[in-house]
């Protein structure tokens, strides 16, 4: 029995290592700003620069924005086409699969050429205009992680059944919808929410090329000119990091167990 | 579903449905059409091929080689140990719990990319990286006289490990639960050791799973820039550090060019989704 | 007889849980077995240490005189049909049954040719490019089996393996894998909880109830003449008669439900009063329950199709002393 286990240990060994010492030395070096001594002194520094609660708020507000703009394309469409267009289901997976495809790189790209100040719909012309565009542009790269959350949430309560049982109690189309679907995916609409904010908080591609003084590039240009600080600020994301996807796993312990009936 | 059917329905669904379509049509077909029709078109705005045949320089196909090989060994490695560590876990027989923790540290790992990740990986084996030193004063090894770099194709492949390992555990752990524990019963009963279950049941089971995240993870690395970017500025020469600085300021001086290395770009990760559609179809006939 | 298998003091314990506790039977080369009980009796997990894939805390397992307690499960020798057919899904029907063969080593013309004898067997021949996903449950399970004695394993071990199919097919599969049985000499140890099945199909049957042989025997000693209270209930209809129900009994009585009749035959010698409570008719069978002062007794009769009887009609039962049955501990 012994000797069954000692290929998995080993694999896990080697793995956690792998994992976990970049991660320990990424602290303990955070903490030796000062010569011969361990302090905060990185974090302090950090935490007393203005542009990272500017950079930070920045991210924080498109992060807020972006998750409220991607529910509202997601969850009805998911909704309907599960429930009355199954012919759509293929186009909604292959275009939920393409930001994973299509380089983000690529896109912003295209969006630069299309949407410029000189353009039919100049985004790129207006500040606020390039924050919508900034926007929509992470609601595309967290639409394929969205629409899975949503689409396991909707698979798992069965919405065919609930919608049926509800028409013939004589609800309307809005009250089965802010009724029964929604309270039910709320826990897979808030994980895909904190999955979405976890990408989106320390993004660099999109808002360096749009301009935008967001929390990612802010971080890349602290990593040119600082030696200590990065490692604190790379902790810092880590612990952001953390405790998105910690609330996606505590939320997930009120998830809706699945019905009776699984397809 | 007949037409009609659908069509007394259309009002209502169309409408919750629209912002969807809106949204694809407006951030993901039309920009990627407007790249390929830039792909082949000249400054004056005329059908050309200039622009592709222009691709074929050394610098770009340099660019191109070195992201693939990358994003090759990155998704390959990160599939193999990611597999590794996942049937290790849940075949195992490790105590109760360490699943969800590990499964809990991969979803933050898989996430943890980009400038922070450059960050982690600096302080530990960069030039004056904690590991580095320890290495050199305590085992007395010089990592980069041995002749390694953060900065070269294993130093980025190994950050991209980072990420592409933890991707892959949590894309492959539903395929593996998948496995009946009757499959591995039965074929002991026949007299299978386990290397035998594996080699003629488990693996080819898994195999399309485990192909399908590996264009995944091929994808994930090759479109990837903010960690090389933030390892080493725009030392490194690969194609996303080439398209991104012609992003910011035409450094390639010509915009046609920029976009049919765009394209390129597409047809690359497209090309490996292909490889894995017609793999899958061959390896997945016995499924419904 | 000399025995083939032969267990001794099997006991399992899961931690402080016992779920087999001291089990003890000896079977014959070719005999067909059936371990027979409610879920958590622990029927599955004596299947489960024969075939390796639970070890025993104590006791041995010998199959053929050798013990293979120790033994891993691919070096038994054994063949095992499982409740969820368990094909493997990737490979084609001839792939599934050629298997055991394989990985035994035995080149592929002869490997084609057992495989075309297993098909021919089961009444599967010309299916073996099919995958496993294209066909139906009863098909699938009998390529399981083809699958299982294909190496001409020692030992075939049946674990439910009809619980997931239609009523209709598990009739005649069961009735398949008995005459396949047969044919082969193969000496089966089936698991079941329907004791209809295992009556229908043993030769011998183990009764367990919570780790422990209730009654061992023949199915017609089983149902005639039941060792404990456990096996009376648990096997097939039984009516418990109260003691003061029948003058001139004292004690609790049990009668089995086709042993009594609405008329009189030669060997009855006593007689019940009651109503009919409640009527249900099952073809060529119909069953009554009568009331009998508050107590309610169920009773079989043939379908009669010239007087139907009515919910409410005042019934006379008759019944014979020698088939009361007096119900132990």
């Amino acid at each position: 029995m012994k000797a069954q286990k000692f290929w998995p240990w080993l694999i896990v060994t080697l793995g956690a290592a792998y994992f976990l010492i970049p991660l320990l030395a990424t602290f303990i070096f955070s903490l030796r700003m000062r010569r011969n001594e361990y302090t905060f002194d990185a974090y302090v520094s950090v935490f007393s620069d203005p542009k990272f609660y500017a950079t930070f708020g920045y991210s924080l507000s498109v992060g807020v924005f972006t998750i409220i703009v991607g529910i509202f394309v997601v969850v009805p469409a998911v909704y309907f086409v599960r429930l009355r267009m199954p012919w759509l289901r293929p186009f909604m997976e292959f275009v939920t699969l393409l930001p994973l495809v299509i380089p983000a790189l690529v896109l912003v790209y295209g969006y630069v050429r299309l949407y410029g100040s000189s353009s039919l719909i100049p985004f790129t012309g207006s500040i606020l205009g390039t924050d919508i565009l900034l926007t929509c542009a992470y609601v595309m790269l967290a639409m394929p992680y969205m629409y899975r959350a949503v689409d396991n949430g909707m698979r798992t309560i069965d919405i065919g059944t609930l919608t049926e049982a509800a028409q013939i109690m004589g609800a309307s189309q809005v009250q089965i919808i802010g009724n029964i679907i929604l309270p039910n995916i709320l826990v897979a609409i808030l994980s895909g929410a904190f999955l979405t904010f976890a990408i989106v908080i320390g993004e660099f591609t999109i808002a360096s090329l749009l301009n935008r003084p967001a929390f990612g590039p802010y971080l890349v240009g602290i990593g040119t000119n600082r030696a200590y600080e990065p490692a604190a600020l790379a902790i810092i994301s880590f612990i952001i990091t953390w405790g998105a996807m910690g609330m996606i796993n505590v939320l997930g312990r009120f998830a809706p167990r699945t019905s009776a009936r699984t397809d | 579903m007949s037409a009609s059917n659908a069509n007394r329905r259309i009002h209502w669904d169309s409408l919750a449905v629209f912002p969807f379509v809106l949204f694809a049509v407006m951030f993901l077909f039309l920009p990627t059409l407007s790249l390929l029709g830039a792909a082949f078109t000249d400054r004056e705005g005329n059908f050309t091929f200039e622009n592709i045949a222009d691709l074929f320089t050394d610098q770009i196909m340099a660019a191109y080689w070195i992201s693939i090989r990358v994003s090759g060994a990155s998704a390959i490695l990160g599939a193999l140990i990611g597999l590794a560590i996942t049937l290790a876990i849940i075949r195992g027989k490790l105590p109760a719990g360490f699943r969800s923790a590990v499964m809990t540290f991969s979803g933050v790992a898989s996430n943890f990319a980009g400038v922070p990740l450059a960050f982690a990986f600096i302080a530990s084996i960069g030039r004056i990286g904690l590991v580095t030193i320890i290495l050199r004063d305590v085992f007395g090894f010089d990592l980069y006289r041995a002749g390694f770099s953060l900065f070269s194709f294993w130093g980025l492949t190994l950050t991209y490990l980072y990420f592409q390992i933890p991707l892959m555990m949590l894309t492959i752990a539903p395929a593996i639960d998948g496995l009946k524990k009757e499959w591995n019963e039965a074929a002991q009963t026949l007299g299978a050791s386990p290397w035998q279950f594996w080699r003629y049941v488990g693996l080819p089971i898994l195999w399309p799973s485990f192909l399908g995240t590996l264009s995944l993870l091929f994808a994930n690395a090759f479109g990837a820039i903010a960690t090389a970017w933030a390892l080493t500025g725009s030392n490194l020469n690969i194609v996303t550090v080439l398209l991104y600085n012609q992003i910011r300021g035409d450094a390639l001086q010509n915009p046609g060019l920029g976009a049919a290395l765009a394209v390129g770009m597409i047809l690359i990760t497209s090309f490996a989704n292909v490889i894995y559609l017609v793999v899958a179809a061959r390896a997945e006939r016995w499924m419904k | 007889m000399p025995a083939f298998l032969e267990v001794q003091n099997l006991v399992k314990s899961f931690g402080t849980n016992t779920v087999v506790k001291g089990v003890n039977f000896a079977f014959a080369k070719g005999e067909f077995i059936s371990l027979l009980g409610p879920s958590g009796c622990g029927k599955t997990t004596i299947l489960r240490m024969i075939a390796g894939f639970e070890r025993p805390t104590s006791g041995t397992i010998r199959v053929d005189g050798e013990d293979i307690t120790h033994l891993k499960p691919n070096q038994r020798q054994l063949g095992m049909v499982f409740q969820a057919y368990a094909l493997f899904p990737n490979m084609t029907v001839g792939e599934n049954i050629a298997f055991g063969l394989k990985v035994a080593g035995m080149p592929a013309e002869q490997r084609r040719a057992r495989v075309d004898e297993m098909l021919k067997l089961i009444g599967l021949l010309g299916f073996d490019k099919r995958y496993p996903y294209e066909m139906s449950g009863g098909q699938q399970q009998r390529v399981a089996l083809a699958r299982a004695i294909a190496p001409k394993p020692r030992l075939l071990l049946l674990d439910e393996p009809l619980s997931a199919l239609d009523a209709k097919i598990r009739v005649s599969l069961r009735e398949e894998i008995r005459a396949i049985q047969r044919d082969l000499g193969i000496t089966t140890v089936f698991v079941t909880h329907d004791q209809e099945e295992a009556m229908s199909i043993s030769d011998r049957i183990v009764v367990m109830n919570s780790g422990n042989i209730e009654q061992l025997g023949a199915a017609h000693d089983i149902y005639n003449r039941p060792a404990t209270r456990f096996v009376a209930t648990f096997v097939g209809q039984l009516n418990t008669l109260p003691a003061g129900v029948l003058a001139g009994t004292p004690g609790e009585r049990a009668i089995r439900p086709e042993l009594i009749s609405l008329a009189p035959r030669p060997e009855t010698d006593l007689t019940l009063t009651g109503t009919i409570a409640d009527l249900h008719f099952l073809g060529s069978v119909q069953r009554l329950r009568v009331d009998i002062g508050g107590t309610l007794v169920n009773i079989d009769t043939f379908n009669n199709q010239t007087s139907p009887l009515q919910r409410g009609d005042t019934v006379t039962l008759h019944l014979a002393q020698k088939d009361l049955l007096t119900l132990g501990a």
